[in-house]
């Protein structure tokens, strides 16, 4: 069936703040959808009430509501627009919960609205465990022994039938949120009261538990016609025990026969008909037997998904964007491959490369959290490495982590400590894999690995293979080093530092020695059929080969550097930056050129920039592409932090950054130098000193008075910030900022009890600034700016103080030489307004402002930064109405042990928007009475 | 365990073109015609499959040998195949229930093979160029003596190959005492289609390729089945006489791959040798007749050509690719003759055609 015609308006639902579990991969998802049903002309309407996503972009929808995602927005939106059909699978297990709500309520009824690309039944089937496994029994798909119980009771007398080892799942839960396994009989009665009281209808599985086994996903398509296609094979390298959410992926399948492979794939197209009928993407969740390759049923998704983003970035193969052309009625065979364009949408792409995924952990920000893996998901982020094998995907899937490691191990940060490592590879944590490297290199042996670990041996001996190579590496020195070895070593990954550090040289007499040899990183296209056809999207990857892919063009380029992996304190709301910057150098007639290494993100979707390439946001990487392509200059102030910290090394390479320099951008960033740039310009800022020391500071505290709040330089989302108030914690606290960041230059300042905190976004061109937003935290200073309320504009700031901050935001802009944009964080107490810092780049407050005032700020900002305006070239049209609220969302609840408590140091996941008429509103005097609540002290 | 290197080995494709990397399977020296599987798995039914007789295979996916190999999972009695091109080669190995390394299966079975070279560039050469023949070698290291040995190689073109991998003595397959009987016209059948048709209570009788209709017919089967197999279809004319007096008779025919295209020669539909062919297991195909589509298994170098079925009035499409509208299907109206131009039995390769067999042994009633 062709496209049905009847369908002209589709309301997409979006997926709300995020949190664990739920990340900004339903932006990718649900921007996808819009444009692919725009493309259509139909018209498309948007509801979420997360402003840091492009979904909810005018370039994206027809209408768009940054509105709570409740059935009363719904009504709002379906009495205002004339839909005709509403596509809820886009925006993760939040959208199909409104759905199904709005559904038992009778509105898509009452509104006459045709519900695409979901079956409701289908959503009730796959949630409920019980329904789920009676549905797999029915259709002869091999599930768990396992019963369901309501109550405490129930739950113990299944327990006693199916015996330990089990695990406990709640029903209708996020990220198996309140599940765990349970080995011990002792600990049973309170991870089942936790998992009934996780359930929002009270209600769990207890199920025999199959930890160690092989762990699967499949990726599916299905049109109405009901041809069904596999997008992609997915194993988990961290066999079942672990969450898929925080388990190290990789695509394709790699220790699959195609017999087993084959029947798994026949049990997924049997499960996902089983369920339900309905043209759209789902997923399914495999375990396989090691030992004797017998397949069991895990669960499926009747939706679009984590694990369906990473698929289509790892295989080309644009998921949400077929899968809506497939719910307005088109079926596969009338769908053309997006990448080569011309063969068809029905295919399963093929691999020639391979991808890993690792997670990201933020443990550092819940402390006293259980940091084991288990059943409920805890990573926050997710970085992709692209490889032309396992080893060079993984190392650079490692490289793409920002934790401070320069790949998987040759960089003197191995653990040789031999029972915390074996007792790691038993009890995994965001460090198992390190440890899996230390145990071989440190001689453990690998049938000891194996069984603590049970990962699959072929994985392991991956591994086992590059701690064989480095210690032949180390055998030779730089000048010694025969080429096949160097070559080996670039072709399984290893970046030049860790190869400099097996040889005890620089990292630039390895670069120079591996030209000199003429190894050489090419670049290849993901196109989803091996080179069987030819591909039309410039997606790239570099490896170690022959042919190079990659003809740079001779345009003029801007390449824009992405933000990494999502964690807290950089998120969404920077791929947000980046992808409007990436449209707003493309309007002015540029090639644009996208790094970044994150599979959930907009930005590395291949329809944004002119050229994608998925690559760690990694020095290495980022300096072969711009000698290959050349651009004009590089853009750092998007991507927070991760493409700040590069701007030093950009400047020492004579590499021009677009927009503010180097020198500014630095000055910012050093805390102590920035005061002195404020006393300077005769700027009100709280007392403060700079120290590198325990000693220093203990020296300092006397003439700053407690309470103190310590700050380490060049940090983002308030990492170790922390309010002292005497001695003793003031030396702790420098101690392990030290340590966690050596040589590091640890402002100390003068905390404001009781002040007021507020801040300033700006443009500025270096000469003239415009202020896009004044907002007033409603917690007190002292709490992170991420995690505090903030209302746009201000509501308690008297004139006198807007004044002050609006001439110390123009002051301080000119005086940093900033082009582009700036956010300053302001602490105001008795009428005077202190400087607390400032920041010439995107923050995270310019995608809220955006969307609140409805204006394009990222897009003006762009433009100044590449020169071709100027802020007075353009007309602001802010649209002010009420107020709007900035609400942080946090993720406590996926760590038991961990109380709401807030500080300097951010902690929450995401955030929404709420707009309000005036300050009577009953949510604005709520939060407003609670400001204190969580605070720290 | 210590870090090893590992020997050298070359590449010479038939226009000079060379690519060094290392040695896996057995040194020594292998030729054929190369072409390229984009399959993800299934690599030891690929080398087993007998229409891969004298070609050399590129797998474009990244790692092979990762599960070892099985008994089990061979598609004939051993390695068709001349020789492999690959990325990375897994001496190791990781499923419990497998029974060898494919390192050693390919000494035990004397192949020659190449991996550590930039497979993407050679199938995107390949892609340009067209299929051409090559020298696959790990103990002639010296490229002038290889451009020599390459152009030693036939073209596939004209080559008839289906009787070098045919049984030399009929056998029987299934059960004995199955209501219903098959003969089987062996031009390299893969053991998979065997089973795929002796497992619906049929029972098989398997020919050599050079078997005339009346031994056959002596045998009194109630339809036929005209395997798949290597060469060039045109030049294997006495396959094509064969298929010509059994639709005289108007018994049921099924045709796969190889049989495909003499069920079309037959007719009086010629052939031609594709461009670079399809092999691998993600190939698009329409069933013109229900409208549904299907995810096949396919290898093959040669096809129907499209154009010259129109004119003849009594055969009729019914399966099409949805890649390039290549010829996948026919049947012959008014009679029970039909074939597939991919793989049904799919092994390996996904499950989707296998109502293919249901539909031919349902013409046996």
């Amino acid at each position: 069936m062709p496209k049905d015609n009847s369908i002209k308006s589709v309301l997409i639902i979006g997926s709300g703040p995020i949190i664990i579990g739920q990340a900004c991969e339903f932006d990718y998802s649900g921007s996808q959808a819009a444009r692919s049903l725009r493309e259509e002309g139909i018209e498309v309407t948007l509801i979420n009430s997360n402003p840091a996503t492009i979904m909810t972009d005018k370039v994206v929808a027809d209408n768009v509501y940054l509105k709570p995602l409740e059935k009363r927005s719904i009504i709002e939106i379906l009495e205002k627009h004339k839909i005709d059909a509403v596509l809820p699978t886009m925006g993760g297990q939040t959208a199909l919960n409104l759905c199904l709500e709005c559904d038992k309520a009778g509105i898509w009824k009452k509104y006459n609205i045709r519900l695409i690309g979901v079956d409701v039944n289908a959503i009730e089937t796959t949630e409920d465990r019980e329904k789920f496994r009676l549905k797999m029994l029915e259709l002869g798909v091999g599930v768990c022994k396992g019963e369901t119980a309501t109550s405490f009771l129930e739950g113990k007398e299944i327990a006693q039938q199916i015996g330990f080892p089990l695990v406990i799942r709640p029903s209708f839960t996020l990220g198996g949120t309140g599940g765990g396994f349970v080995n011990d009989p002792d600990k049973f009665d309170e991870a089942l009261t936790r998992g009934l009281h996780a359930s929002p209808i009270h209600e769990v599985l207890v199920e025999q538990s199959i930890m160690g086994w092989k762990e699967y996903e499949l990726e599916l398509l299905r049109d109405n016609l009901g041809n069904i296609i596999i997008i992609c094979s997915i194993e988990n390298f961290d066999p079942m025990g672990v969450h898929t959410g925080d388990s190290i992926t990789v695509a394709p399948a790699m220790t699959l026969p195609d017999t087993i492979y084959q029947h798994m794939r026949d049990l997924a197209i049997k499960m996902m008909n089983g369920i339900g009928q309905f043209a759209g993407g789902c997923n399914v969740q495999f375990s396989v037997n090691p030992e004797t390759d017998d397949i069991i049923g895990i669960e499926i998704n009747p939706r679009v998904s984590r694990s369906s983003a990473l698929a289509s970035k790892a295989t080309g193969y644009p998921i949400a964007k077929i899968a809506a052309k497939l719910a307005i009625g088109y079926n596969l065979d009338e769908l053309k491959n997006q990448i080569t364009k011309t063969t068809s949408a029905f295919f399963e792409p093929a691999l020639d490369y391979v991808i890993v995924k690792i997670p990201r952990w933020n443990f550092d920000k819940f402390k006293g959290a259980d940091r084991t893996l288990g059943l409920q998901m805890k990573s926050v982020g997710e970085a992709m490495g692209i490889g032309r094998n396992f080893q060079e995907a993984l190392q650079k899937a490692c490289q793409s982590l920002e934790i401070k490691r320069n790949g998987l191990g040759a960089d003197g940060k191995e653990l040789t400590q031999q029972d915390q490592i074996l007792h790691s590879l038993e009890n995994p944590s965001w460090n198992r894999l390190f440890h899996i490297y230390d145990a071989f290199k440190l001689g453990v042996g690998f049938k000891t690995i194996q069984k603590l670990t049970k990962i699959d041996p072929w994985f392991l001996n991956q591994i086992e293979e590059l701690v064989l190579l480095e210690k032949e590496i180390q055998s030779y020195t730089i000048q010694s080093l025969p080429a096949g070895i160097l070559r080996t070593a670039k072709q399984k990954g290893y970046a030049d530092r860790q190869i400099a550090h097996l040889l005890r040289c620089l990292e630039s007499e390895v670069f120079n020695k591996r030209h000199e040899f003429g190894i050489k990183r090419v670049y290849k296209i993901v196109d989803t059929c091996s080179a069987e056809f030819e591909a039309k999207t410039p997606y790239y990857y570099s490896t170690f080969e022959g042919e190079n892919e990659s003809i740079p063009s001779d345009r003029k380029k801007i390449i824009v550097l992405g933000s990494g992996p999502n964690r807290i304190g950089q998120g969404i709301e920077f791929d947000y930056s980046c992808v409007h910057g990436v449209l707003a150098a493309k309007e002015c007639g540029y090639e644009t050129i996208m790094i970044n290494c994150n599979p959930e993100t907009v930005s590395t979707d291949f329809d944004i920039a002119d050229k994608l390439y998925f690559e760690p946001v990694f020095w290495e990487h980022i300096y072969e592409i711009i000698l290959l392509e050349k651009p004009v200059g590089v853009i750092v102030q998007l991507g927070g932090q991760t493409a700040l910290k590069l701007a030093e090394k950009l400047e020492r390479y004579g590499i021009k950054i677009i927009g503010t320099d180097f020198q500014s951008l630095d000055l910012a960033e050093d805390r102590g130098r920035f005061s002195t740039l404020l006393k300077e310009n005769n700027i009100p800022y709280p007392k403060f000193g700079v120290i590198q020391n325990a000693d220093q500071a203990l020296e300092l505290c006397k003439e700053l008075n407690f309470p103190l709040l310590v700050r380490p330089s060049y940090v983002l989302g308030g990492q170790s910030m922390k309010i002292v108030i005497n001695e003793k914690e003031l030396e702790q606290h420098v101690v392990n900022i030290l340590k966690e960041h050596p040589d590091n230059r640890v402002l100390l300042d003068h905390f404001l009890e009781n002040a007021i905190e507020a801040e300033a976004d700006a443009i500025c061109d270096g000469k003239d600034v415009y202020i896009i937003g004044i907002m007033e935290h409603i917690e007190p200073a002292g709490i992170h700016s991420g995690d505090s309320h903030s209302v746009l504009p201000t509501f308690n700031l008297s004139e006198n103080v807007l004044q002050q901050i609006e001439d110390y935001t123009k002051r301080i802009a000119i005086a940093l030489k900033t082009v582009g944009l700036i956010n300053i964080q302001f602490a105001v107490k008795d009428e005077v307004v202190y400087i607390i810092e400032a920041n010439p780049r995107a923050s995270r407050t310019v995608p809220f402002i955006c969307k609140a005032y409805d204006e394009p700020y990222v897009n003006y900002a762009t433009k100044v930064m590449l020169g071709e305006k100027k802020v007075k070239d353009f007309t602001f049209q802010p649209k002010k109405e009420g107020y709007a609220i900035k609400i942080p969302v946090f993720s406590f609840n996926k760590f038991p042990n961990v109380n709401k408590e807030l500080g300097p140091e951010m902690k929450s996941t995401g955030e929404a928007i709420l707009f309000i008429k005036d300050l009577e509103d009953e949510n604005f005097q709520r939060i407003y009475g609670e400001r204190n609540l969580y605070l720290s002290r | 365990m210590k870090f090893t290197e590992k020997k050298d080995a070359y590449l010479m494709l038939e226009d000079g073109t060379w690519f060094k990397g290392v040695a896996v399977g057995k040194i020594g020296t292998t030729s054929g015609e190369i072409c390229f599987n984009t399959g993800m798995t299934g690599y030891q039914e690929i080398y087993t499959d007998p229409s891969y007789y004298g070609q050399i295979i590129v797998n474009t996916t990244s790692h092979i040998g990762n599960y070892g190999v099985v008994n089990q999972e061979q598609e004939s009695t051993g390695v068709k195949f001349s020789g492999l091109v690959c990325r990375s080669f897994s001496e190791i190995f990781s499923r419990k229930t497998a029974e060898g390394s494919l390192q050693d299966y390919f000494e035990k079975n004397n192949i020659v093979g190449i991996a550590e070279v930039d497979t993407r560039q050679i199938v995107r050469y390949i892609r340009s160029k067209g299929a051409l023949n090559a020298v696959i070698s790990s103990d002639i290291l010296d490229v002038e003596q290889l451009k020599a040995e390459v152009k030693k190689v036939p073209s596939m073109k004209g080559l008839e190959l289906a009787s070098r991998v045919s049984t030399e003595q009929p056998y029987f397959v299934g059960d004995a005492g199955a209501p219903k009987k098959v003969a089987v016209l062996d031009l390299g059948v893969k053991s998979s289609i065997l089973t795929n048709i002796a497992e619906r209570n049929v029972y098989l009788k398997v020919f050599p390729a050079k078997t005339s209709y009346t031994e056959m017919k002596a045998w009194n089967p109630d339809g036929y089945f005209i395997s798949n197999g290597p060469g060039d279809p045109a030049v294997t004319s006495y396959a094509i006489e064969t298929v010509k007096q059994i639709l005289a008779e108007d018994r049921p025919l099924f045709g796969i791959c190889l049989g495909h295209q003499i069920l079309a020669e037959a007719n009086g539909i010629s052939t031609f040798k594709m461009h670079s062919g399809h092999r691998g297991l993600n190939h698009p195909v329409k069933n013109l007749l229900t409208g549904l589509s299907e995810v096949t298994s396919q290898n093959h170098g040669f096809a129907v050509d499209a154009a010259a079925v129109d004119p003849n009035g009594h055969v009729e499409i019914t399966h099409l690719n949805l890649n390039d509208n290549t010829v996948e299907g026919i049947r012959i109206k008014n009679k029970k003759a039909f074939s597939v131009q991919y793989h049904p039995e799919s092994s390996p390769g996904p499950h989707d055609s296998r109502y293919l067999f249901d539909q031919f042994v349902s013409m046996l009633n």
